[in-house]
């Protein structure tokens, strides 16, 4: 699958397009398939999302997984600070990431 | 301490009402992003994996009580309640709102700080000795140098565009502190005949292509250094590649143009601008020189150290350094506690830093490179003092240049450059060598981790150096030996095929092990590596 990430303008946080909006959670992120591109442009022209690309994933039994380290990383947050990840109480979250 | 002159703060003050009006003009979408990141990273403003980060200069590392404060202030309010000392003596900030940018911007103005020139190709923040002013064993203080250079480096309109970013650092001693031969330019501050003047190393620098920087001029006098600073620039700039980024750093022009026709071009051009009288009069040195004068300290305050409490004893031998002044001394405070994160430090322990700095250190503060802080002028009566409260908030790890106080990037669990995380490999070294005792019979042993090329966590200047790379998608780590940044600089050389996070602690562990068995008496780990050069190290290693 692909997804379509970038940040937010006001705030920087990572987000993901969802196939109608943007989400700060990767379980919301849709399969763009080949429209990604065109979404991508879309949105930036419209200024709901600043750096945004494209990137390789796969669909997992715990939604979307990214299928580099940087994005899953991105996805969750720092893995040495798992009070600041999205998930601070999953003690499953970091096996996710590595 | 420099303070701002009017001058200092309308510039920085006109900086914030400028940034802040191209914040509001992005936020209402007048200008894109293509438009605005140049502009946001004038201001030291990046945008990195989770969110913006915004790197705050700390001028040759020197801040007073009231600037450390800000910063703790800043990292509970607009923060997560920490923030990352670097390996350039700044600090950074990795959760910021760009809609609170601005108001950070004018709380930092407010004390007399800035995020200018922390990005961007242009001369950054001029870095020193954080010894500087207290070292016993230094000729004179570099930093009123180093003040002068920042004035003049700042906003400098023929050097806001140069072919890559430009690295200056000043000492005045023989002991480098500052990894001096591994910037742009390195001055020393030497002596000959009684008089002082300044050596010029050119062209040094770690990265992609790591080079130590060769002797460009062994002494010019000290009314001349603007001036030769000014021509050595102006080369870089004029002939400075700009077509391929990854040859525009001028160690690159200096290593292709040869450093005897690099210097024959810097005195042709130094003729030239000598004559334009930029260096300043020396009323105008005197009057920043007068600012860092040394503190009124207490001549009469005793050299004895009550040595009674054994874990204040070890933390005295590690991280306290000798003062030029009897009595006195340089507290070193670790930022590196096992399990904690390399100069990461939380709003209350930079609040605690202030509050010792302003009770027992004349308000003085230093940020290093090795990411520590330092407190410069301490009686030795009130050391006891210090270390109980530093130690109440996890600041007094006795690790001082040993291999647990770990130099190491943000790498992949923050920065968008990185390859591979650097943190969880500190974390895990220093989980491994976590007893004291074992780290002290080690000695000094310097080790430094990057986790991409860029080398900002100065893997190539480490006793030992770890790389992290992208291998067909999976973290890697490279193992090099024998660099140093200090005034015996080398560059490590990498060992042979690297290690996963768990291997490359093992290989560490082979590798102190195998000093163990062929240290002599007073080797330290590089000396050793020096000695018996490679190959038993590579056998330990690979077998």
């Amino acid at each position: 699958m692909k997804l379509l990430t970038g940040n937010d303008l006001k705030t920087g946080f990572v987000t993901w397009w969802t196939g109608a909006d943007w989400s700060l959670h990767i379980e919301d992120a849709a399969d763009v398939g080949e429209a990604g591109e065109a979404i991508l442009a879309v949105e930036e022209a419209a200024r709901r999302v600043n750096a945004p690309y494209i990137i390789a994933g796969e669909q997992t039994a715990d939604g979307p997984r990214p299928a580099h380290i940087k994005d899953r990383i991105r996805a969750l947050g720092p893995t040495v600070r798992p009070d600041l990840t999205l998930k601070p109480a999953d003690p499953a979250a970091g096996d996710w990431v590595i | 301490m420099y303070k701002y002159d009017e001058y200092d703060q309308q510039m920085v003050d006109a900086r914030v009402a400028e940034f802040a009006d191209q914040v509001k003009r992005r936020l209402a979408g007048e200008i894109t992003e293509d438009q605005f990141k140049p502009l946001r990273l004038m201001n030291g403003l990046y945008l990195q994996l989770h969110a913006y980060m915004l790197r705050v200069a700390v001028p040759y590392g020197t801040l007073d009580g009231r600037q450390m404060r800000m910063l703790a202030h800043i990292a509970r309010k607009y923060d997560r309640d920490y923030g990352h000392f670097t390996t350039r003596q700044n600090i950074q900030y990795n959760w910021i709102k760009l809609e609170d940018a601005p108001a950070i911007l004018a709380d930092l103005a407010s004390v007399e700080m800035h995020a200018i020139q922390t990005s961007g190709n242009c001369i950054r923040n001029i870095s020193s000795d954080q010894w500087a002013g207290a070292a016993a064993d230094e000729l004179t203080d570099p930093r009123p140098w180093a003040e002068l250079l920042r004035q003049w480096s700042s906003f400098h309109p023929e050097f806001s565009y140069l072919p890559r970013k430009f690295k200056i650092a000043v000492i005045a001693a023989e002991e480098d502190r500052a990894a001096m031969r591994l910037h742009d330019i390195g001055i020393q501050i030497v002596e000959k005949d009684g008089v002082h003047g300044a050596a010029f190393y050119v062209g040094g620098g770690m990265g992609r292509t790591p080079m130590i920087a060769p002797l460009i001029k062994d002494f010019v006098p000290l009314d001349d250094l603007l001036s030769y600073t000014e021509a050595c620039l102006r080369v870089y700039n004029r002939y400075g590649r700009r077509d391929n980024i990854y040859k525009a750093r001028i160690k690159i022009l200096i290593h292709e143009l040869g450093a005897d026709e690099y210097r024959r071009q810097v005195e042709e051009e130094f003729a030239h601008v000598k004559s334009l009288g930029i260096d300043p009069p020396k009323a105008e040195y005197d009057r920043i020189a007068a600012q860092f004068a040394m503190p009124s300290l207490d001549l009469s305050a005793s050299d004895e150290i009550d040595r009674t409490d054994p874990d204040f004893a070890v933390w005295v031998d590690q991280n306290v350094a000798a003062h030029k002044v009897p009595g006195h001394a340089i507290v070193n405070i670790s930022l590196k506690p096992l399990g904690g994160i390399p100069g990461d430090a939380s709003s209350a322990q930079i609040d605690l830093m202030a509050d010792l700095a302003e009770k027992f250190s004349h308000d003085e503060l230093r940020v290093t490179h090795a990411q520590n802080i330092v407190l410069p002028h301490v009686r030795k009566a009130d050391l006891f003092a210090i270390w109980q409260a530093l130690d109440a908030a996890d600041l007094a790890t006795p690790n001082l240049d040993l291999i647990s106080d770990i130099i190491a990037c943000p790498g992949l669990d923050y920065c968008s450059l990185a390859n591979a995380r650097s943190i969880p490999v500190a974390q895990k070294i220093a989980q491994r060598f976590s007893d004291p005792a074992r780290q002290r019979d080690l000695g000094e042993l310097k080790l430094k981790i990057s986790g991409c090329i860029n080398a900002c966590g100065h893997h190539h200047a480490g006793h030992i150096g770890i790389l992290g790379v992208d291998r067909k998608g999976t973290e890697n780590y490279q193992l090099l030996l024998g660099g140093s940044g200090a005034e015996d600089v080398s560059l490590g050389t990498i060992t042979g095929p690297g290690f996963d996070e768990d291997g490359i602690v093992d290989a560490i562990e082979r590798v102190t092990d195998k000093y163990l068995a062929e240290r002599t008496d007073g080797e330290r780990f590089v000396d050793t590596y020096r000695r018996v050069g490679m190959a038993p190290f590579k056998e330990a290693i690979y077998g």
